[in-house]
């Protein structure tokens, strides 16, 4: 009696609450993931089938001098985005925590409203833009800097130039909720015993606000590592990066697990970010929203 | 004369903030600007400004291929914002609420889906619904849409629900009132703003959408940003110019008056009040 009173009482609405979105998870996300690294660890047949023998053979033709460089590339590229985006957006957002707050909220709404124009749009045009008879070649032609247009379109510097704009909002609003709750006083306090604002600003400013650049770096870095939408729209093709690759496998290349052994790079590379992410701040206090 | 030169100090760091921050804000509506502009250019393919025209806003409207496409977008944005508030309204309550087995585990899962890169979850799924043979069209991308949203939902929702509203909750138990009824009168309203921000959330991530939709869409026809994605190739034509420019125009307009329906409702309290 009382246990079946229990039931009813507690396990019932926990099950029917929190059930759908446990089994949903478990169905797909787990699984999938589980998977994709089972599937890592088999080999391509001849007609782009998965043979299902154990073998390390995806793992070893990462190793390839054509594969290697494209992940160094990769995560050269993505190590530049994020060391950019954070020297342009902590200033950025220095700025805007140091607005009162009406004023910064209407500011970081500024921010958000690009955000909501189809992204493959806003990078298409980059491409109007730079393109050879597009309007800035046109204006270095016309003022005399140079003669012949210069070739922008599907280059590693435009690819930058995308990522970067892609992700700067994602480097800006973790910095920004982390800034705008330092508190004045503790900076005062730094003034007043006469530290410099240098000083202040590197032995207070800085570590206090280290997790939300922590955050920012996992926001602007995993994503920018998989992302294959920029190199595509503005690397045309000729730009490739982990992303492309791991699509390749799945569309015309068809060798699975090449394509799952790259995910699980992934994979590998994010979970270690997280990792450390931990140590020193409580995940669910990372600014993802 | 201390204090005036701290004054002028701060003035002029003023300054260079402002027009720092003037100079990213450029750079980052620089690409919606080009992108309105150049749907009002007269040339088949956006190659250089070709004079002013608006017959791509009328053009737009007999291309069946684009139109089809944000159909399909839409349609899907909808369903995975209704899939994904549910699930994850009630799952946020449900998480918070109630400890069992394994809620650890499905709080880890959750961050999977924010974290991890798009593509490896999408390839995932894609390699699932082939094994078990699921047949991919709009099914499977629905479902790769929600595996992102519900977890974005969750955590948005989530955020707001405060741990005074049990007592409330009990409170209409008490009175005699059935969950479902407590429910919908004092459990949904108390985090309702944070259940429309989860809508906004799931519907922008969803129709924005380009990794999950492009593994998982199959040979069939897909959604508006597969489509562009595809154009790519030849050139995105003027058309998907204006299409995407009234959307940001839709987008914009309904959270100006969203905003300004809300300003007045709390006036009107404050005066009845």
């Amino acid at each position: 009696m009382n246990r079946k009173n229990k039931f009813k009482r507690k396990t019932l609405p926990a099950l029917a609450m929190a059930g759908p979105v446990s089994l949903w998870m478990i169905l797909f996300v787990t699984l999938p993931m589980l998977y994709i690294i089972y599937i890592s660890f088999m080999s391509r047949g001849v007609f782009g089938d998965v043979v299902y023998n154990f073998s390390w053979d995806s793992y070893k033709t990462l190793l390839d001098t054509t594969y290697y460089k494209v992940i160094v590339k990769s995560i050269r590229a993505a190590a530049i985005t994020t060391v950019l985006c954070l020297i342009i957006g902590y200033p950025f957002a220095y700025y805007i925590a140091k607005k009162p707050k009406e004023v910064a909220s209407k500011l970081i709404m500024l921010i958000m409203i690009p955000f909501w124009t189809n992204s493959l749009m806003r990078l298409n045009s980059w491409l109007l833009l730079f393109q050879t008879s597009g309007p800035i070649n046109r204006f270095l032609q016309n003022t005399g800097f140079i003669d012949a247009p210069i070739n922008f379109v599907y280059t590693d510097g435009l690819v930058m130039l995308g990522l970067i704009t892609s992700m700067l909002p994602f480097a800006v609003l973790p910095m920004y909720s982390s800034i705008e709750k330092l508190s004045k006083s503790l900076l005062e306090a730094s003034a007043d015993l006469g530290a410099s604002r240098r000083t202040t600003f590197l032995r207070i400013t800085l570590p206090l606000t280290f997790p939300g650049i922590f955050s920012s770096i996992i926001l602007v870095f995993i994503p920018s590592l998989g992302i294959y939408t920029v190199t595509d729209m503005l690397g045309g093709g000729k730009v490739l990066y982990i992303g492309n690759i791991i699509k390749n496998q799945f569309g015309a290349i068809r060798n699975w697990p090449l394509g799952a052994a790259l995910s699980v790079l992934l994979i590998v590379i994010t979970g270690l970010l997280i990792f450390i992410y931990t140590r020193f701040a409580k995940i669910e206090d990372m600014e993802v929203l | 004369m201390r204090v005036s030169k701290i004054q002028k100090r701060k003035r002029w760091q003023g300054l260079v903030g402002t027009i720092y921050s003037v100079a990213i804000y450029t750079i980052l509506y620089i690409p919606v600007l080009v992108m309105m502009i150049f749907s009002f250019n007269n040339q088949r393919y956006n190659y250089y400004w070709n004079g002013f025209t608006t017959q791509w806003y009328t053009k737009l409207f007999t291309n069946s291929a684009v139109i089809d496409s944000l159909w399909y977008s839409v349609i899907i944005a909808v369903l995975a914002t209704v899939i994904s508030v549910t699930i994850g309204t009630i799952g946020a309550l449900g998480l918070k609420k109630y400890e069992f087995k394994g809620r650890k585990f499905v709080n880890n899962m959750l961050y999977i889906p924010i974290i991890v890169p798009e593509i490896v979850l999408a390839v995932a799924l894609l390699i699932i619904f082939m094994k078990v043979g699921f047949a991919l069209g709009m099914g499977s991308i629905l479902i790769g849409h929600c595996t992102f949203c519900i977890p974005y939902a969750l955590v948005t929702i989530k955020g707001r629900i405060s741990g005074d509203g049990y007592s409330l909750e009990e409170a209409s138990l008490d009175l005699g009132a059935n969950r479902i009824q407590t429910f919908i009168n004092i459990t949904l309203p108390s985090i309702m703003p944070g259940v429309m921000s989860a809508a906004f959330l799931s519907f922008t991530l969803s129709i924005d959408d380009i990794v999950m939709s492009n593994m998982l869409a199959g040979s069939k026809s897909s959604t508006l940003p597969v489509l562009i994605l595809s154009m790519n190739k030849s050139g995105i034509t003027p058309d998907i110019n204006a299409l995407t420019t009234i959307m940001i125009l839709v987008i914009v307009i309904s959270m100006v008056l969203n905003k300004a329906i809300k300003n007045m409702l709390k006036k009107t309290k404050n005066t009845e009040g």
